[in-house]
């Protein structure tokens, strides 16, 4: 039954202002990828007000393209300037960058891209065959199911988050106060205006991302300053496919690699994550674990496959259950909405031509990328060679143009400033910013889930437990939520030494 | 550091309290069919006030004294900041447009000393682009000013 329907997706992804829309995606979105202080969620943020016209497949698959191509985007910074455009390309440096300083760049982006293309392939196959079965469950979901997935969401932050765990706690508790500002559309109360009308329409997510990533990002690159001293890179087809041929034998950390991204990836900020420990395990499983670090390929290969596996198994649980594992998906749901499209499981029903599009989109979209990556590499580096004074105010006024464009108010440009602001201190104090987008995004969704099950069992909250699915997913959930607490005390009793905190996702 | 952790912690408690205040206004126990409107952003306000004030005990016990912006580094951020807030501002009067071209231009020639030339060319072109992708193009008006309507849009 998949595979006719998988059909019927290729049929609609391979339309060619569709195909057109997919090159369009990937290229603005390496442009994006490799702009210091842009990334996926951004561009997606600044691009989504323009596809309120559009046909809602062909607006997802300018999106989704847009993610592959920031996803490409991040690689080549990587390589070629040793500046991780997103979190989960830092392991990528390791070896990328030593790669392309001793004019192997040509052969590291190669691999970084095919690794790229086959995480992101294996992930969409997974998602291929799990997202109907995995909607068929979710369609049994009550509130009480829905609330504790979104428990789960957001404990696997504070649990699993890395950084200070009370801080994530905060993040998310920001988020969702954010979401209820305004009037509550179930009763018809205003909160928290105090009076301001400007208040009384809330905050737009679209708005908080544009601000906190966008001109956040710009304001700590700032600080840190700005140095540009790229290696170059000549890109060949003798290069491509000389890569290309010594590429399969690392088949098994290509392997291992799929299955690590996409096992941390469909969980809420796996990406950085998995490809840390996809490298670790690369060098743990090598002949020479000496050469790591030095240039070695299979250091390049084992986080970008990684990394794309879980970039494309967030997607798993954004069109399946309408809860986003990443902030990029967070914008994408909120696209969803806009649309006049429900996410969920009711989905794969309603709208069927719209999900096995948008899954076909998803293979094309790739092959179309790495293609067009591997045959523009230098024009795309050359960005980064343009000037920061005329990069900067450029950024600046395309960010205030997307949070306008919104909801054409002029408060959104002031509000997205404060965002700014708001990002760059909460950055520096170690306040992650990817759960409270997150939490914004789905603040309706989950008081109105909490709601909804409180009315079912007259106000006892113990009806999370009692149901048997969301008694699971809820146990899980608060054992994220006591992780932080469980595991000093547990290598106390075990004698072990403290562990180091953790690097922080996004 | 410390200071910035405190005072972000600080912050945050009042807008907490802030939060609470403003449900037990508008009602956090059972309405006539279901939770009412101040429940859900009560509790939040509740679980936030306790774990900002954790924060704050844990950063008054530690001992940071490095700065929250390394001396110098302030202003480059200022830099960028100031110049963005005077942009935003100009918007309201003379419109997004004629704001990205002065911004750019000024931008520009402040901070990357570019020549007249390029100068002129790359905030006119700027503006230009914008102006034809969202107004035209896709249909979304941005902010005008005194300019657009002597134009005519």
């Amino acid at each position: 039954m998949g595979f006719e329907n998988l059909l019927a997706g290729f049929q609609v992804a391979l339309q060619p202002h569709n195909l057109l829309l997919a090159v369009i995606g990937i290229a603005l979105g390496t442009v994006v990828g490799v702009l210091p202080g842009l990334g996926g969620a951004n561009g997606v943020a600044i691009l989504l007000p323009l596809t309120f016209s559009m046909q809602p497949t062909s607006a997802i698959i300018l999106l989704t393209s847009l993610y592959w191509g920031a996803l490409f985007g991040g690689a080549i910074t990587s390589i070629l300037f040793n500046i991780p455009g997103e979190p989960w390309s830092v392991a990528t440096t390791f070896d990328g960058f030593p790669m392309a300083r001793n004019g192997r760049g040509g052969q590291a982006l190669t691999a970084a891209f095919t690794s790229s293309f086959v995480g992101a392939l294996f992930a969409v196959a997974l998602i291929t065959l799990f997202a109907p079965l995995l909607a068929e469950v979710a369609l049994k979901f009550g509130p009480p199911e829905f609330f504790a997935i979104q428990l789960l969401t957001f404990s696997s932050f504070v649990g699993l988050g890395g950084g200070s765990p009370l801080k994530s706690l905060v993040s998310i508790l920001i988020g969702f106060i954010m979401a209820t500002v305004g009037l509550d559309i179930v009763t018809g109360t205003l909160r928290m205006t105090f009076g301001i009308t400007d208040l009384m329409k809330g905050f737009d997510f679209i708005v908080a991302v544009i601000g906190l990533f966008g001109i956040g990002e710009i304001l700590l690159t700032m600080e840190e300053g700005l140095a540009f001293r790229g290696a170059s890179a000549k890109m060949r087809p003798r290069v491509v496919w000389d890569t290309w041929r010594i590429l399969p034998r690392y088949w098994r950390t290509f392997l291992r690699s799929c299955f690590i991204g996409f096992w941390m990836g469909f969980k809420p900020g796996g990406a950085t994550p998995a490809s840390f420990m996809s490298y670790s395990f690369a060098k743990r499983f090598s002949k020479h674990p000496e050469t790591f670090g030095q240039g070695d390929i299979e250091g390049v290969v084992a986080p970008e496959t990684a990394a794309h596996a879980a970039g494309g198994a967030s997607l798993l649980p954004m069109i399946t259950l309408g809860i986003p594992g990443s902030p990029t998906a967070a914008v994408m749901l909120g696209g969803l909405i806009i649309w006049g499209l429900q996410p969920g499981p009711m989905l794969f029903k309603e709208k069927p031509d719209f999900v096995w599009g948008l899954i076909a989109s998803m293979y094309t979209g790739n092959v179309i990328g790495v293609i067009m990556v591997l045959a523009f590499v230098p024009l795309f580096a050359a960005i980064l060679r343009v000037p920061f004074a005329i990069l900067t105010p450029l950024i600046v006024s395309v960010c205030a143009v997307g949070a306008y464009s919104v909801n054409s108010r002029m408060i959104d440009i002031w509000y997205m400033l404060i965002f700014g602001v708001i990002g760059y201190a909460f950055k520096k104090l170690d306040y992650p910013l990817a759960p409270l987008v997150l939490a914004l995004v789905l603040g309706d969704l989950a008081e109105n889930a909490l709601r909804q099950s409180l009315i079912m069992s007259q106000g006892s909250l113990l009806i999370f437990l009692q149901r048997p699915i969301s008694g699971a997913i809820t146990a899980v959930a608060l054992f994220f939520f006591a992780l932080p607490v469980i595991t000093p005390w547990w290598r106390r009793l075990r004698g072990l030494p403290a562990v180091a905190v953790s690097p922080r996702e996004t | 550091m410390r200071a910035a952790d405190l005072t972000t912690a600080a912050v945050l408690i009042a807008g907490g309290l802030l939060v609470m205040w403003d449900s037990l206004r508008i009602g956090i126990g059972w309405g006539t069919d279901g939770p009412r409107s101040g429940f859900f952003p009560f509790w939040l306000g509740v679980i936030m006030v306790g774990a900002c004030l954790v924060i704050a005990a844990k950063a008054y016990r530690r001992a940071d004294r490095k700065p929250f912006v390394r001396r110098g580094a302030i202003a480059p951020v200022l830099k960028v900041l100031l110049p963005a807030t005077a942009f935003v501002l100009s918007i309201h009067w003379i419109g997004l447009y004629v704001a990205t071209t002065v911004y750019m231009g000024f931008y520009m020639r402040w901070i990357g000393r570019h020549s007249w030339a390029s100068v002129v060319v790359m905030s006119v072109a700027v503006s230009v682009v914008t102006f034809y992708v969202f107004e035209i193009w896709f249909l979304v008006p941005m902010p005008k000013g005194p300019l657009e309507t002597y134009l005519g849009y």
